[in-house]
């Protein structure tokens, strides 16, 4: 493993230090336990929109608290969800009267220590709500499993909910807003090398060279079926069919297309990629009416991409294109 | 023979020397199936448990609640709320009593057992901590007449079988169960940590 690190139990403290020193006019971080909160947080009159899960999947959820987004983000260890004390502290430390809405990704560990903490803070009186995403296409949806995993359509949702929240939305209306991303949004992703994570420092899984993970979640791990390695464009017909198959999205349909780097794709075959998604969403007839290129959940180092698709209508285009100001989305500010 | 405080102290310390000792065979089982972080994130807490308890609090039930709390604040994932509810319920079982004896420690396993359930929402057969748990505690109910030690040691024979029996399964809950089929083949990383800490407590107790 050869990693810019000095020891794997302090990775995320140090590199939240240099996040808050990089980005002081935004944010500001507490330590012990780990809280990135908006620089002028608590807003007052305003809900807060909180969100968190474990580290290692930068700019998410640190690079995203400031204005017009998250008022505060609670970073875990790596791959590993913060405890219901770190997610209160950071209740504590952004919410003003108007309440709380945390996001919570559909993954065992954060739903329990996300749902402990939301209890707790409601026993001492906050209100504090909380919504669940589960936008992963890749795995089976079923009352008797986990459930789908909340992956790429968790950087929209944090951007609209906390769009909702600048306008002055009361806590009720912000999760609605909330809730129709949920309903609204759908994400597939691939994998073609696996992450290391530091305090392993080995893979976390192995493929051929000339294989790929298709439906791979956002700590690497496997989803669909692992197929042979193949052209982009075969690759990204085979992304667009399963993404667009799911809700569905249908002709006519106006969206907001998000391709995502899961860390290691460099920029050109990012774009490639994001090229070739509005051409065949184009011959399905589908409006693509926003787009977000970047690395914006991403899986350390690992190399992949991954497609999301949202349905808009007036109200969630409108809030998307409200200004935000934050470490790693800032536009109209 | 019961646990007096000072033993259910030195059992926990006996916990988390093994938690040590495998924290890597649980990060490898963890990393087949999930995200590589449960031995990891059971040493740390374990670790920080035996911190918490170094000056000893008055009662074992105050002593496992001391742990369970410790475990919900450090270990994150899905281990720390499951198994920092499994120590807290049987905390609130023991409540004030000063000594531990067998039949108390059958329940005790039987409300960690419930916790652990209703946390995780898992029933035998899905794959977690619950298939060595469950029959732990079936195992440990027979053997009350028999002392502290060998109900621990029953239900730590019995786990060990029941984490066994995950190897066949498909996960329904937690990260694994994204794999499905896939997983078939591979032990659950929480069962295994699971039958891990009985048997530590059980060695403990002899």
């Amino acid at each position: 493993m050869k990693k810019i690190i000095n020891d794997p139990g302090t990775v995320v403290a140090e590199s939240l230090r240099g996040l808050a020193l990089a980005h002081s006019d935004i944010l500001r971080v507490q330590e012990d336990p780990a809280v990135v909160v908006r620089a002028d947080a608590p807003v007052a009159g305003k809900v807060a929109v909180i969100s968190g899960g474990g580290s290692g999947h930068e700019p998410l959820h640190g690079g995203f608290v400031g204005q017009g987004m998250l008022a505060a983000a609670v970073p875990g260890p790596v791959f590993t969800s913060p405890t219901p004390d770190a997610v209160q502290a950071a209740v504590q430390a952004s919410a003003s009267d108007a309440g709380a809405l945390l996001i919570v990704k559909n993954y065992t560990g954060d739903v329990l220590n996300f749902e402990t903490a939301a209890e707790l803070a409601a026993a001492e009186g906050a209100d504090v709500r909380s919504v669940v995403i589960d936008d992963d296409v890749a795995v089976a949806d079923s009352t008797f499993t986990a459930g789908r995993r909340g992956v790429g359509g968790t950087v929209l949702l944090e951007k609209l909910a906390g769009a909702a929240a600048e306008r002055g939305d009361a806590l009720d209306a912000v999760e609605a807003v909330a809730r129709k991303v949920i309903g609204q949004v759908r994400s597939i992703g691939v994998a073609l090398t696996p992450p290391t994570v530091p305090h392993v420092g080995e893979p976390s899984f192995t493929l051929a060279d000339d294989e790929i993970e298709f439906g791979i979640g956002i700590h690497g791990e496997p989803g669909r079926e692992r197929i042979k390695a193949e052209p982009a464009d075969a690759l990204v017909a085979r992304m667009v069919e399963a993404v667009a198959a799911d809700l569905p999205f249908s002709s006519g349909d106006e969206v907001l297309l998000f391709t995502n780097s899961m860390g290691g794709t460099p920029p050109i075959e990012l774009y490639l990629a994001h090229g070739i998604a509005e051409r065949l969403l184009a011959e399905r007839g589908i409006v693509v009416r926003r787009r977000l290129v970047g690395p914006y959940i991403t899986s350390l180092e690992m190399q992949g991409i991954s497609l999301t698709l949202l349905k808009l209508d007036d109200e969630l285009t409108e809030l998307w294109d409200a200004p935000v100001h934050t470490a790693a989305l800032r536009r109209g500010v | 023979m019961a646990c007096t405080t000072e033993s259910v102290a030195e059992a926990l310390r006996a916990v988390a020397s093994v938690v040590a000792e495998h924290r890597v065979e649980l990060i490898e089982l963890d990393r087949a199936i999930g995200d590589a972080d449960h031995g990891e994130n059971l040493n740390r807490g374990f670790t920080a448990v035996v911190a918490a308890i170094e000056t000893v609090p008055e009662t074992p039930g105050a002593v496992l609640k001391t742990a369970a709390t410790t475990l919900i604040s450090k270990v994150g994932g899905a281990a720390g709320p499951l198994y920092g509810t499994a120590f807290l319920r049987a905390a609130t079982k023991l409540g004030d009593r000063s000594e531990v004896d067998a039949e108390a420690v059958a329940e005790l396993l039987a409300a960690a057992l419930e916790g652990v359930r209703a946390r995780g929402k898992a029933e035998v057969g899905d794959a977690t901590m619950v298939d060595a748990l469950a029959p732990a505690v079936e195992a440990a109910r027979g053997a009350v007449a028999d002392g502290v030690a060998a109900v621990l040691t029953a239900a730590a024979d019995a786990a060990d079988r029941g984490a066994e029996s995950t190897v066949d399964l498909v996960p329904r809950k937690g990260r694994a169960s994204y794999l499905g089929e896939r997983a078939v083949g591979h032990l659950d990383p929480g069962a295994r940590s699971t039958a891990l800490v009985l048997r530590a407590l059980a060695e403990a107790a002899k």
